[in-house]
């Protein structure tokens, strides 16, 4: 389809959105991160049933977190999409780093290559544990 | 078991913000199932508290993070006590006794609670707990077909319901039930309705806290001095 979404957007995978630990997205921030789209399955459409909506509950949580450390809650969105759906994807990837630019860079300031260590780091961590290594 | 939530996280940072290094450290007992203060919690509140003390300015703050099983057993705290030197400070994400047994046991360290305790409870569904004990030392259950009128009705009335109950509701708060209401119900249920038309007795409160701070003894049981920690 040769779309394209902001070369600013990192990709972690995940089995599942319900596999998202809220302290998992908190690190991110932590790491310096300006913002966090989660991108779920459509609602009713979770192979496990009812990961997704699980996540959507956890995801709301980490927003009510991030409102009370002092970082916009905007930085945190939860998006429902196939897999079938790239178009849609290139889409919101664009409109939430559109939105993120609008709020600005991290109001923890974290120096750039930081950013790219530690969320390469949370990739390589979450690859391994997807190969089912230990640690 | 023993019921708490997390305070907000800036009241918990104004708490530690002077000190450089603090130790949250949680609980895995009771407020591990409530879901206040065991590993996981200890875990979301160390990276949400390490990026509060950067946005003001504190970012040289170092905020570690360790569980142990139970905060109200010296046993257990021993096996951090090694650690402790290590901090200015300990942030206890277990309940008021918890803090204050860490309290007891490190007199030179300050320590700040994490926690609101609220009540002794029970898991009423997922996520939601509910008060059922007022601890008062002095159990009556068996005179109120198994519902306490202290903990339960919120006038504490011994002779009730009082004219404040409505369709079952109490008018403290509409979404409370009557617990009168309930004692009734259960009452008439077990066929034991009768039982409710003697006046209860005032209760012996000197049982309960306001006979000063209690201790249970069992004298089988004891080694060493009452009162005194080994």
């Amino acid at each position: 389809m040769r779309l394209q979404y902001p070369g600013n957007v990192r990709v972690l995978r995940f089995p599942c959105t319900g596999k998202i630990e809220p302290n998992y997205i908190l690190t991110a921030f932590e790491r310096g991160v300006d913002g966090v789209m989660v991108a779920g399955c459509l609602e009713g459409g979770c192979h496990f049933l009812e990961g997704n909506l699980r996540a959507r509950r956890r995801i709301e949580r980490v927003r009510q977190l991030l409102d009370e450390i002092g970082i916009e809650p905007e930085r945190l969105e939860m998006f429902n999409l196939s897999s079938a759906e790239g178009p849609r994807f290139a889409a919101i990837a664009t409109e939430m780093s559109q939105r993120v630019a609008r709020l600005g860079p991290s109001p923890l300031r974290v120096k750039r290559h930081k950013v790219e260590a530690g969320i390469q780091q949370m990739r390589e961590e979450g690859e391994a544990g997807l190969r089912g290594e230990a640690g | 078991m023993i019921v708490a939530d997390r305070k907000k996280i800036p009241e918990i940072r104004d708490m530690i913000k002077e000190h450089d290094r603090v130790l949250l450290l949680g609980c895995g007992t009771c407020v591990t199932v409530c879901l206040a203060g065991g590993e996981r919690e200890v875990g979301i509140l160390g990276t949400a508290l390490r990026m509060a003390l950067r946005l003001i300015g504190r970012d040289k703050v170092v905020v570690d993070e360790c569980t142990i099983e139970r905060q109200c057993e010296d046993a257990f705290i021993e096996i951090v006590a090694p650690r402790i030197g290590a901090y200015d400070a300990v942030c206890s994400l277990g309940c008021g006794a918890g803090v204050q047994n860490l309290a007891e046991r490190f007199p030179n360290t300050p320590v700040y609670p994490g926690l609101n305790t609220q009540f002794i409870g029970v898991l009423e569904s997922q996520g939601v707990w509910t008060e059922k004990c007022a601890a008062c030392g002095n159990c009556r259950l068996g005179e109120f077909a198994g519902i306490c009128p202290f903990s339960r009705c919120a006038k504490r009335l011994l002779n009730g319901p009082c004219g404040g109950s409505q369709e079952g509701r109490c008018e403290v708060r509409p979404e409370l039930e009557c617990g009168w209401q309930l004692i009734y119900d259960r009452a008439s249920a077990l066929g034991i309705l009768g039982k409710l038309e003697a006046i209860a007795e005032p209760h012996d409160w000197s049982t309960a806290l306001d006979g000063g701070p209690r201790k249970v003894v069992r004298e089988d049981q004891y080694i060493g001095d009452v009162g005194q920690k080994g």
